[in-house]
């Protein structure tokens, strides 16, 4: 098998099984990703990882997808954006075929909701995780520590979009820049 | 021609879709149920139900789901799923090129200097938002997650591994059997209702969009 096709599998394999085992959308998926990328594959820094995040959140879209083009660009170009997104989204899109082929309701399974019962509760610690994590690589400290605060509590509470938030955070930070 | 609808509904989806995952689901129920009446409000919900309990992103099973049963077939499920994600294709490398030509700049740095931060604020909400009745119905549930949280983050337990780890201890020790009293499944959890918010003034955008072209 040539190099490269070994780092195209390698590539794969990593986004197939961020996909398969990504339950609750995106941002439970940021958990794995960060594992199995930044920390056994290092093939993203930390710092990086958080910049795609904001690059994926503020442009439209899936923001698994984006952050698997994102990765995949950085490491092989076009055919590596190619190659992660197809591995972030081939689990989903074998399963909802079966499940669209063969059976209909899984849902109120008694057994399919027992174990979701367990998985649900997990997830939310899978996001809270990388809280932790990204915020001592987005430098916070005492002085721009209401940032997170704020805009946590502006989507939380008040239902802002976190679009709004992306884009006064970026205005923000060019106005820092002006006055100081 | 219905491969063509679903291409162009598909596409707008992805490239309107501000927001990720749930935050998509009005615009996608809007487009699927209420403009193209592909699915009714039933299955529409349906749809939102398996998406939460199978994996990856919802936006890509509404679309393989939906794909399939508005064409019949899996070629449909095939376009809808490459049409949500192609906006995305062409706007990230578009985006990631720029930003690695212009990542000294120092605008581009004063930016990221202050989004950083409001991601991990992101972050937080997307947990808390997710810390519900539903999710947490007892005090099991706040031990899982206490219990998932500890484990990877100290243990450094892989977060596939916890997973799998949760989903057997719900199997075992929240089996509905156990506590008949809990409904099996709860209409509240499936609402749309709870999404819509974040999404509207750009709902109401494409609306306008479609009635431009339309």
């Amino acid at each position: 098998m040539s190099e490269r096709l070994k780092k195209y599998l390698d590539l794969f394999f990593v986004f197939f099984k961020i996909g398969a085992f990504t339950f609750g959308g995106g941002w439970a998926m940021i958990s794995i990703i960060e594992k199995e990328v930044v920390d056994k594959k290092r093939w993203v820094e930390k710092e990086e990882f958080i910049d795609a995040i904001a690059v994926s959140q503020s442009l439209p879209g899936i923001l698994a997808v984006n952050i698997s083009i994102y990765t995949g660009h950085k490491l092989y170009k076009l055919p590596g954006a190619v190659v992660a997104t197809l591995g972030t989204i081939l689990p989903s899109f074998i399963m909802i075929l079966a499940i669209a082929l063969f059976f209909t309701s899984i849902y109120d399974k008694p057994d399919v909701v027992a174990v979701f019962r367990g998985i649900r509760p997990a997830v939310v610690a899978l996001i809270l995780i990388p809280v932790f994590s990204t915020a001592k690589a987005a430098k916070i400290n005492i002085t721009n520590v209401w940032i997170p605060i704020a805009g946590a509590l502006l989507i939380w509470l008040l239902g802002v979009s976190p679009v709004y938030i992306i884009l006064g955070a970026a205005a923000f930070g060019i106005f820092r820049k002006l006055f100081r | 021609m219905i491969y063509l609808q679903l291409f162009w509904v598909y596409f707008k989806i992805g490239l309107f879709g501000f927001g990720g995952g749930y935050a998509m689901l009005s615009l996608i129920q809007h487009e699927v149920v209420d403009k193209h009446a592909w699915l009714t409000d039933t299955q529409f919900t349906d749809i939102v139900a398996i998406s939460q309990m199978t994996p990856g992103p919802v936006g890509i099973n509404s679309a393989t789901y939906i794909g399939y049963v508005a064409s019949g077939n899996v070629w449909g499920s095939a376009l809808a799923t490459f049409s949500v994600c192609l906006p995305s294709f062409i706007l990230m490398l578009l985006v990631s090129h720029l930003l690695m030509k212009y990542k000294q700049n120092r605008w581009v740095e004063a930016v990221f200097s202050a989004l950083r931060p409001a991601i991990v604020g992101l972050i937080a909400a997307a947990a808390l938002t997710l810390m519900n009745n539903q999710n947490f119905p007892d005090y099991k549930s706040i031990i899982i997650c206490v219990g998932a949280f500890v484990i990877v983050k100290y243990f450094k337990v892989h977060p596939i591994l916890m997973i799998i780890m949760a989903g057997v201890i719900g199997f075992f020790f929240l089996h509905p059997k156990n506590d008949p009293t809990v409904p099996l499944v709860n209409d509240k959890d499936i609402n749309i209702e709870n999404y819509t918010t974040l999404l509207e003034p750009i709902r109401d955008g494409i609306i306008g969009f479609d009635a431009f072209f339309n």
